[in-house]
Formats: C-alpha cells, structure tokens, sequence
C-alpha cells in the first residue's frame, strides 16, 4: 500500500475525531515538552556550573582561619588563629602537591580617579593568586617581584572597575586613589563574568600584598602579616584530597594543635563542591527525565487505548479494505501508520511548548537553560517510537481479522 | 479437476461451522459451474447457505472440504495473502450496507482497490474517474457518502467494484437497502454491465430482482434446490446450465 495513500487516511481519521486525538495525543504532548523542558534546564544548570568551574579556575582549594570559641559559643569563620603570609609561603613550598599558594586580603573601599569614584573590592595578593584563578591580563603587565615585596603603588584592576572610572579610555599608567594612596594602573585584567555567588568578579582592584598591608590596611604592626585567606592551586593531575590532608598537616604543625583538638583554620574545596553540584544537577536532570520518559508512556498508553477503539469502530472499514484487496500487513502498515502520525503530531506539539516553557523559564524565572538540537532530536525520536510501540498491538489485531467476520461486524 | 473453461468451477463444497457443541452445515456439497458473461441470481432464505457460498466464491472465506477454482486457479490452498490478491484482481464486491469509506470522496472511495493494486496516483485518478463516469456520476466525484443518495452510493460502490477491471462482480443483496426505482435503476446498471461481458453473481431473496438474471440456483438447507435458466426482460435465454459448456 502506497504511504501517501495511507498518510491520507490517518490523516482524515484523525481529523475526523479531532478532540479524541487531541486529548489522545495530551500524554505524548506533555511528556515532549517536559523532556525539552527538563533537558534544557538541567543542561543550562551544568552549563552553568562548568562556567563557574572554569571561572574560579581548576584544582582550587581556599584556606581560610578558623573560628575560636569563647565561652561556650563558637564566633565563626575567621576568629580564629589567623593566617599570615608565611603560611601561604609554607604551603607553596612545604606541600609538593601545590602549584601555588597565594595569600589574599580583601577590603572594600573607595577609588578615585580625577572626578570619577567608585566603590570597589580591593585585592591585596600576588600574581600567584591570577595564575591560580586562570586569570589573564588583557593588557599591561603583572606585579613586579620588587613590587610585591617593596608595597609598590601598582595596581592591576578589572574590566568592570576600568569602565567605570575610565570609561573607554586606555587605563594603563593611569593613576588611581585608594584611600588617599596614589597608585599606578600596570595592568589591565580580562573578563570574568559573574561568580557563583552572582557577584560581579570583574569589580576589583589588586595590589600587591605588601602595598596593602602598609599602606592601605593601616592597623598595628603585629597583625600587620594577617591575610584573609589562602588560594591554593594544586598541580595538574595531583590528588586534590592529599594536598588537602598535607596542608592540614603543616597548619597544624605550623599553630601547634594538639592531636585532638579542633583545626583553627577552614579549607574548602572549590573544585569538590562545584563537581558535586555537577553532579547533583545531572542526577536532577535525570531523574526529570524519567518522570518526562514516564509520561510518555503513559501517552503511549493513551494512543493504544484510543487505537484499539479505533480498530473496533472500523471493523467494517477494515473487513471492507480487505475485500477490495487490502493484505493483512496493508492494514498493520495503516493502523501503524495512524498512530505513529499521532503521537508525532503530538511530539511536534511538545517541542514548539517545550521550546515556549523553556523560554517563560529562562525569561521569567532568570534561569540559565540551554535546549539544544539533540533534545528536539530525542523528544520525536521517542515519541515515533511510542507511535510503533503502542500502535503495533492495535495495528496487528486490526491486521489479523478475518474478512468476513470484519464485513459483518456491526 | 476444475474445468478450465469455466470463470467459477465449484466442486463439492461443504463448509461446517463449530458452533459450542453444535456443528452446523452451512453447506453440504455444492457443485456449481457459472461461465464468463453469465448473469446468476442465487436466492434462498436466511440460512440457506447461500452466503456462505458467496464468500467462497468472493474468496472471503475457505471451504472446509471440496473444490474451488476462479478463472482456473485453485483457491483452496492459497494463503490469505494469496487470497487478497485474488479478490483485488478478479473480483469486485457490491454490499447491501454499499461499505464506502465516510467522510472520502467518491473519487477515493473507487480508487480504493487501485491503492492496494499498486496502480500509481495519476492512473488511479484518470481509472476511477472512468469508472464513475461509466456509473453516471462524473461530476459528483468529490461529494462524500453523506452526500450522495442511497442509489448513488450503490453506484460508487459498483464503480468501485469495477475500477480493478474484475472478471467477475459479486452482488450480495446489492438492493436491499433502497427503494424499488432505485433498485431498478441499479438492476438495470448490472444488466447493463453483464450485457457488455462481465459476469455478474447475485445474492438476494426477493424473485423480482432475481428474475433480472438469466439464470437461478435457489438454495436450501446448505444445498442446491434448483437451477434454472430463465428468461430476462431484454435477453434471450442463455444456455448455462449446470453440465459444462458445450
């Protein structure tokens, strides 16, 4: 039997019943647009992880001071026993595991270039702590050793920062205020994006960490080599859990904890947190994709129910197809047919409110998503393939009766 | 052996039905030769069995013990896809119920048999096209069952019947459901088909429209009572008869 033929007649058996196919075609409808859906938000949740994963740059570990705790309440991260710049030193050199190990201040203050100001985070560390984040100037140059170690007035700044004291001008050998402390732009940072806080890591300003502690943090001498914390990139195919129990080991040697006592310093891994989300989101994705994959089951059991009834409505049609020459795989190849055109309808359907729910969740919601052809691809190969599934059984009753029986079926 | 001169060689055909426990005789030894260009009524009371017959010989169904050969080949042991073939090129069925596809034009209703002949799309169109001219309904080709009469209906149908270019067209009680001028009109559309050469069998209980027919095998109780050539409105008697041919 020719397929335009038979198209033909699916087609008009549809419409003839349009609010039974309709209703028929709901499940597979339902089911498409939750895989895209699903898909495309679960794909947008990796994606965006992956991003973060390679904004903070790979194998990174933060090590920040402990709380303390004073009579009987613990007062939270960095109470504790602080960390200075030695430590950071150590770690480098003492932990053969690390790359780098590079200490970082931070305040929040204002910067002032001629008659613009701007309030912004400012970074007192070392060039260690860009190779650590995978961090590249876009232009200019990075600290010089002198300058790290001699509290030079340089600064590298971000795009964001740049922009807005600058403009679209060159900010290179520009000079910028902090506090009241002049200090020349060297070099220029490349885009970051937003991390994974939603934070803006483009808004910086760094200086090295001598310039900081001398001249900008001010306070007494004696916590003057107090950092906030440490950026710790481990080297390339090294454990990320050695390193981690070999820095532990030298900070506790280093602030002298006894064996059982609690550590005075937190370190957390970036990395491992941000694969586990990794992971968790692919688990959720999933699992949305067995709840999407069950729904079109539960379609496909729609579109064999309302085929069989089909079959039977039509004996008469069948017994007379079969008179007029039609062989029992003709009537397989139409029944077939009808139901596959069913569910695809029905999966095209999907897709266009998958591809619109997937919008309204992007738009609406400030969600990442991400639908991607392979999805549009799996959503009508699986609904043709519940069209063959569940029309078969029909299709075969449909096939296997006998004229005569057929002709005088009322 | 089937004589080969005959369209229809039926030898001994019995066919018995398992009904629970009961086993039913629909036909008990039937032996029937109909010729080309014959024009056969085969009458009877419900039960009679001359149903049964009809869809032996409409290949719709097998007998359970005997001989079938249309137009020289045996039908008894073919496979039901076989048997599909047979009645898509040899046969053309009209029903009572006049059994068109609703809400399908005239035109598609005819090209039915074509479809599952294989004839392309443009050749379907131009044939049944043909065909429906041949009825007289060329240019209600579009109109659906629905709406057509009952009369015009049955003409589809017979258009339908015709469109495989049969050799042989099966009536079952094909005025049944209309009134007598359109029954007549349709005996009179038969007539003229059987006169242009095709052999025409014809199934029904009323012995107005069976005396259209040149020839008439009453059946009862699953055998034949009684074959008799007789005379029509327009024709001469022909010579069929139960003993082959010349």
């Amino acid at each position: 039997m020719n397929t335009l033929a038979a198209l033909r007649s699916a087609w008009r058996a549809l419409a003839a019943n349009t609010l039974r196919s309709i209703l028929t075609m709901l499940g597979i409808i339902i089911g498409v647009a939750a895989v895209i859906t699903m898909i495309a938000i679960g794909k947008g949740a990796t994606d965006r992880v992956k991003e973060q994963m390679k904004g903070l740059g790979s194998n990174i570990m933060l090590v920040f001071p402990g709380t303390i705790t004073q009579g009987g309440a613990r007062l939270g991260a960095q109470t504790g026993q602080s960390l200075t710049e030695d430590d950071a030193l150590a770690i480098s050199l003492e932990v053969p595991e690390v790359q780098v190990a590079a200490p970082v201040s931070r305040t929040a203050a204002q910067v002032v270039s001629g008659n613009a100001n701007w309030s912004t985070s400012i970074f007192g560390t070392s060039n260690d702590y860009l190779e650590a984040r995978d961090w590249a100037l876009a232009s200019g140059r990075l600290f010089e050793a002198a300058e790290t170690a001699g509290s030079a007035k340089v600064a590298i700044i971000g795009q964001t920062t740049a922009r807005e004291l600058f403009g679209d001008a060159d900010p290179l050998d520009q000079v910028i205020r902090i506090k009241k402390v002049p200090v020349t732009i060297v070099g220029l940072l490349d885009k970051k994006g937003q991390n994974a806080n939603g934070q803006d890591q483009d808004d910086v300003v760094m200086v090295p960490i001598s310039t900081y502690r001398n001249r900008i943090q001010g306070g007494s001498g004696g916590k003057a080599r107090r950092i906030g914390s440490i950026t710790v990139k481990v080297k390339e195919g090294q454990s990320m859990k050695v390193a981690e129990d070999n820095i532990k080991d030298l900070l506790r040697q280093r602030f002298k904890i006894q064996p059982n006592a609690d550590d005075s310093f937190t370190i957390r891994n970036l990395t491992e947190i941000l694969q586990a989300q990794e992971a968790s989101s692919q688990v959720m994705t999933l699992l949305l994709a067995v709840v999407a994959g069950i729904s079109l089951v539960i379609g496909g059991i729609g579109i064999m129910n309302i085929m069989l009834v089909s079959v039977t409505e039509r004996t008469r049609e069948i017994g007379l197809r079969m008179a007029v020459g039609a062989r029992g795989r003709d009537i397989l190849a139409q029944f077939l047919i009808e139901a596959v055109t069913l569910s695809l309808i029905g999966g095209a359907i999907g897709v266009v409110l998958g591809a619109i729910a997937t919008w309204a969740v992007g738009h609406f919601a400030g969600w990442q998503v991400s639908m991607t052809a392979s999805s549009i691809l799996l959503a009508a190969g699986f609904s043709g393939f519940v069209g063959v599934f569940f029309g078969f059984y029909p299709a075969r009753r449909a096939s296997r009766l006998l004229p005569i029986q057929a002709l005088r079926y009322e | 052996m089937a004589d080969p001169s005959m369209l229809i060689a039926a030898r001994d055909l019995t066919k018995v039905y398992t009904m629970g426990d009961q086993t039913v005789h629909a036909l008990s030894g039937v032996t029937l030769n109909i010729a080309e260009g014959e024009f056969v009524a085969i009458m009877g009371a419900s039960g009679s069995g001359k149903s049964t017959l009809m869809n032996i010989l409409g290949c719709l169904d097998l007998p359970s013990a005997g001989h079938y050969a249309l137009a020289g080949e045996s039908v008894e042991s073919m496979s039901s896809d076989q048997l599909a073939s047979i009645r898509n090129r040899r046969i053309g069925f009209v029903f009572q119920q006049f059994n068109l596809l609703p809400r399908t034009s005239a035109l598609e209703n005819v090209e039915l048999p074509m479809v599952y002949a294989g004839v392309a799309a443009v050749a379907r169109r131009e044939r049944a096209m043909a065909a429906l001219q041949q009825v007289g309904l060329g240019e209600r080709h579009s109109h659906t069952p629905s709406e057509l009469s009952g009369g015009q209906q049955q003409r589809v149908a017979i258009a339908r019947a015709l469109v495989n270019q049969p050799q042989l067209i099966l009536a079952d009680e094909p005025t049944g459901a209309l009134d007598t001028q359109t029954s007549e009109d349709i005996m009179r559309l038969l007539t003229e088909l059987n006169r242009a050469g095709m052999t025409v069998v014809l199934v029904t209980h009323e012995s107005d429209i069976a005396a259209w027919a040149r020839r008439k095998i009453v059946f009862r109780d699953g055998l034949m009572l009684q074959d008799v050539a007789q005379p029509s409105a327009s024709t001469s008697v022909s010579p069929a008869a139960m003993e082959p041919a010349r």
